[in-house]
């Protein structure tokens, strides 16, 4: 009965990336934990979104990936709706227009996108297998950057830039030319002033606060300096769970969510670090190999898309809390509080899954 | 064709295993780019961000020291300190402070001078200074306040030592006062070095003995660090060093005598001031009118202040040290010293007064008080019945200068050094000081009316006590000072003030000045322009009194008091010791438009006398003299200058 039960669980389920995904996770409900300061509705609000995301893994891992291919495109063109819908008629939080009010609850399109954008892009790729040309690159460049130019708007420029690296990667992977590449390197350097000129004045002020934190020590800077003390302070041991003064003593802003390294460095320190560092290592090597292994374009591209995504989430956050990226909205993943990011993470480590244990299947 | 399908999938899948290891390659770099970050942060740059946080997390705060108490000679309190609750607020937390406000006056009692007080401190406070808004909260608006406070952040109750002063009006000059610390204050501060031990102190004392002994009042500030959190607000104690209080001050004042002489006064303005000869100490510093110290202490509101500091009585001038006034009559005395001593004079001489005096060769008649004059006068009756006549002529043979030379020996124009701040000098006038200050030669004329104490000669009531204070202890010199004794806070032990043990030579010759205190002996015998108050006095008084002129008179114009504004009424002085034969008690008093010394200012000696050497309170009520302009102006001879 027990070993039913666990066969009909583990069903699908990739064995090795499950383990490194629990270890994180277990590490990051410590930390949340220690970040709302010992109170135990926040961890058990985490452990609840847990759960939630833990069943949407579950669910896309059953899940074939030539039925997500065929969905590819209508989530896509229904979350463009959606996006739509929130310029249009979006509630407006935090000076940022994000939310849709559906009257019975309201969602952030933007997350949707996430997974929709690296698999309508991989659909687009695996359709065009045969000879693939500058065309259709730039057909597939279009397909990203409305939804990304659309994010941008809202303002949320952390979700806007991994929805981008996602779509990126899978154009990338798919195999744009290096002339092409350069070339578009080039014409970015190249608009860099015009994409200053249009940014909103906090984003500016990010950039400006990330070259010289000091300049602005109790605005935009506090954030970094703070999480620098923090981290810095922690030493190669770290003060010990509980015992970041930094932490603990609300110096950290935003600690239990996008700077909740800088809880986790002061208190388990250099070593933590490394840890944590080698926990998401193996889950990208995981994800790499099942990237490198899989039997489709669609599936490589969108496998390999959702690694690099979820490398891309621990490295921009861990750059920026510790001070050498900008300050933009990405949480630190597996660790963070909050919900929606742990879901479409997870619902994205379930596609992964669903690719690793597929694929057998559709080689023949 | 498949085969070129399969070739350019083969090729596709080699671009992309290529470019997924050239991503894995990527990933690497980045991991190690973010090792290098930490280990940059959280080993080489340690112990720096340790530091840092712990800046972050301790702070320390100063634990202001308790102000010292002042008390009277007999150790009756004249200043104390007390604890109230004070809601302070931080503008600079604020949006609109005075939106907050009127919300604020909703849930407890804020009213105008309240208002008026906050918007003068908030002008000029910097506005991240905590500042009272109300002080003094009841137990019940604390704690309405407290069900209130999410509404108001950025508000704080404290509890806050107070100053008071119980005596309020009483002594106020001499008292000075504390007040709210301001640019000034904070740079002398700096200057002395200070800084540190300021920290967290809001009052500094301003005049006065509070402002005199500022540095015995304040105490050693404490400190104690403790944990904070981002929000500034205290968690827990880390350590604690306590702060050691101000030590307390015992002044020379007996509290009694000077509220018997601010009594005396009534409604006339003027000063006065007692001196114990023997030691300097001051026993009673008046000047009226007063004010209420009180006022000043948690930051005086613009429309209490415009009173005090636009009032024509000027209740804030202290005049006891900073009036400077003709001393009149009460100056011959030492005119009269002064020429035994350089010889000018014998006592015997004498000179038949006609009611003037002459100088050759000018038509101008010098009057005497007295019309028709005194007869035939010699020194000692000169200073018994005040004339005129003979000083002018003393002086004259004198000359300005050689008065000059021993005006100063009495410590005339020259400040007494008392041990508060704001004394003027006055004014003993010579050749010299008329060619710098006018560019003008000093004329016989300007001599003549110096002899009687007009002119150019000015001297505050602390000169005037001081010079008479000096004629009482055998002519040794006399250092004024208001603060006898220096409590340790600590160890409770008293320190008396070490005054300058100069035992100079006596400035004039004990016979001479046995002579002088005989003749003014007599000013309160029958005779004597002192009579009337000094009626019946069990002890022997020697004294002087005087009037003089506010405003110039032409020649021939006559001091008629009901033909003049009350302001131009002259200011009648006097001077006196008692016991005459073992003085204990030397007072120099000037009643502003009091007209004669004899009957407004002498009284007022006869009942601090009184009190200070038989213990007798005078009558309730009847005690002060009220310048009333109906009631008819003294007209017996004896009480006339």
């Amino acid at each position: 009965m027990i070993s039913r039960a666990f066969d009909f669980l583990s069903r699908r389920i990739d064995g090795p990336l499950a383990a490194a995904l629990a270890l994180t996770i277990s590490l990051g409900l410590a930390v949340v934990y220690s970040a709302s300061a010992g109170s135990m509705d926040r961890t058990f609000g985490q452990v609840r979104n847990l759960a939630i995301a833990a069943v949407a893994l579950w669910i896309f891992a059953q899940i074939h990936p030539r039925v997500l291919m065929q969905v590819a495109l209508p989530t896509y063109l229904a979350g463009l709706a959606l996006l739509v819908g929130v310029a249009l008629f979006g509630e407006i939080r935090n000076g940022a227009r994000r939310w849709l009010n559906l009257g019975f609850t309201t969602i952030q399109p933007s997350e949707v996108m996430k997974i929709a954008v690296p698999l309508v892009l991989a659909w687009y790729f695996h359709r065009r297998e045969e000879g693939l040309r500058l065309r259709d690159f730039l057909l597939a460049a279009v397909l990203l950057v409305i939804p990304v130019g659309l994010i941008a708007r809202q303002p949320d420029l952390g979700t806007a830039l991994l929805i981008f690296a996602s779509g990126f990667f899978v154009i990338f992977l798919a195999g744009l030319s290096w002339k092409v590449l350069g070339t578009l390197v080039a014409l970015g350097g190249a608009a860099l002033p015009f994409v200053w000129s249009v940014m909103h004045d906090y984003q500016r002020q990010r950039i400006l606060t990330l070259l010289d934190p000091s300049q602005d020590p109790l605005g935009a800077g506090y954030h970094i300096i703070q999480s620098t003390i923090a981290i810095g302070s922690g030493g190669i041991l770290g003060k010990g769970w509980l015992n970041g003064t930094q932490a603990q003593l609300d110096f950290v802003p935003e600690r239990s969510t996008d700077f909740i390294l800088a809880v986790f460095g002061e208190e388990f320190g250099l070593v933590g670090n490394v840890i944590l560092m080698v926990l998401y290592l193996l889950i990208i090597a995981r994800g790499m190999m099942i990237t490198a292994n899989a039997s489709t374009v669609f599936s490589r591209l969108a496998a390999g898309a959702i690694t690099l995504t979820f490398f891309t989430y621990a490295v921009v956050n861990m750059g920026m809390v510790s001070g050498i990226l900008p300050v933009v909205g990405v949480p630190l993943p597996m660790v963070s509080y909050g919900g929606t990011a742990l879901l479409s993470m997870l619902a994205g480590f379930g596609i992964l899954m669903s690719i690793s244990t597929h694929k057998q299947l559709v080689a023949s | 064709m498949i085969g070129q399908a399969m070739r350019d999938q083969q090729r596709e899948l080699t671009v992309f295993r290529n470019r997924l290891m050239l991503l894995g390659l990527a990933i690497l770099v980045a991991f190690g780019v973010l090792l290098a970050r930490f280990t940059w942060l959280q080993v080489v740059q340690q112990s720096y961000y340790h530091t840092l946080a712990e800046q972050n997390r301790i702070s320390v705060v100063p634990v202001v020291p308790n102000r010292g108490l002042i008390l009277d000679r007999n150790g009756l309190v004249l200043a104390a300190n007390y604890s109230a609750y004070t809601l302070e607020v931080t503008p600079s937390k604020v949006a609109s402070v005075e939106r907050a406000i009127d919300e604020l006056a909703r849930v407890i009692d804020v009213s105008a001078r309240d208002r008026r007080r906050f918007r003068k401190l908030a002008e000029e406070s910097k506005n991240f200074e905590s500042l009272p808004i109300r002080t003094r909260l009841t137990e019940e608006e604390v704690a309405r306040f407290a069900v209130n406070r999410y509404r108001f952040p950025g508000f704080e109750i404290k509890a806050r030592p107070f100053r008071s002063y119980p005596q309020g009006e009483v002594a106020s000059h001499a008292i000075g006062y504390i007040g709210r610390i301001n640019d000034a204050d904070v740079k002398r501060i700096d200057a002395a070095g200070l800084t540190t031990n300021y920290k967290g102190t809001d009052h500094i004392g301003k005049l006065g003995i509070e402002g005199a002994y500022e540095k015995e009042l304040h105490g050693i500030t404490g400190s104690e660090q403790v944990e904070i959190d981002a929000g500034g607000r205290a968690i827990r104690s880390l350590s604690r060093n306590e702060p050691v209080s101000g030590n307390n001050l015992v002044m020379t004042l007996d509290l009694k005598l000077q509220k018997i002489a601010e009594q005396a006064f009534g409604d006339y303005k003027g000063a006065l001031v007692a001196i114990d000869p023997r030691n300097g100490e001051v026993l009673a510093l008046v000047s009226q009118p007063g004010f209420d110290p009180n006022l000043f202490v948690d930051g005086i509101d613009p429309q209490s202040w415009d009173a005090l500091n636009n009032s024509p009585d000027k209740p804030l001038n202290n005049r006891a040290l900073r009036g400077q006034y003709p001393p009149g009559s009460t100056i011959k005395p030492f005119m009269a010293l002064a020429a035994l001593e350089s010889k000018k004079r014998n006592p015997e001489y004498a000179i038949s007064d006609p009611g003037y005096f002459t100088l050759a060769g000018v038509a101008h008649r010098y009057g005497d008080w007295k019309k028709g004059g005194h007869g035939m006068v010699n020194m000692h009756k000169a200073i018994e019945v005040s004339c005129d006549t003979y000083f002018y002529g003393l002086a004259n043979e004198m000359g300005i200068d050689l008065i000059h030379n021993y005006m100063t020996r009495f410590g005339f124009g020259s400040r007494t050094g008392i041990d508060i701040d704001g004394e003027l000098p006055g004014l003993a006038p010579s050749q010299e000081w008329k060619m710098q200050r006018f560019h003008q030669k000093w004329y016989a004329g300007d001599t003549v009316s110096v002899g009687i104490g007009q002119g150019y000669m000015l001297a505050t009531p602390l000169q005037l006590a001081t010079a008479t204070a000096i004629l009482a202890n055998g002519g040794r010199p006399v250092h004024p000072h208001l603060l006898e004794a220096v409590q340790d806070a600590k160890t409770r032990e008293m320190h008396p003030v070490q005054m300058p043990q100069d035992d100079a030579q006596p400035v004039v010759k004990r016979e001479n000045l046995d002579f002088i205190r005989a003749a003014m002996i007599d000013v309160t015998k029958p005779g004597g322009t002192a009579v009337v108050a000094f009626s019946n006095a069990p002890y022997a008084v020697a004294a002087k009194t005087g009037s003089a002129q506010v405003v110039g008179m032409k020649q021939g114009e006559k001091y008629d008091e009901r033909r003049m504004k009350k302001e131009h009424w002259d200011n009648a002085l006097f001077i006196a010791f008692a016991p005459a034969d073992d003085p204990k008690i030397a007072v120099g008093i000037m009643v502003e438009n009091g007209q004669h010394g004899g009957s407004t200012a002498a009284p007022i000696a006869r009942q601090m006398f009184d009190y200070y050497l038989l213990g007798k309170e005078p009558a309730p009520k009847k005690a002060a003299p009220k310048p009333d302009e109906s009631t008819p102006p003294d007209t017996a001879e004896e009480e006339h200058d």
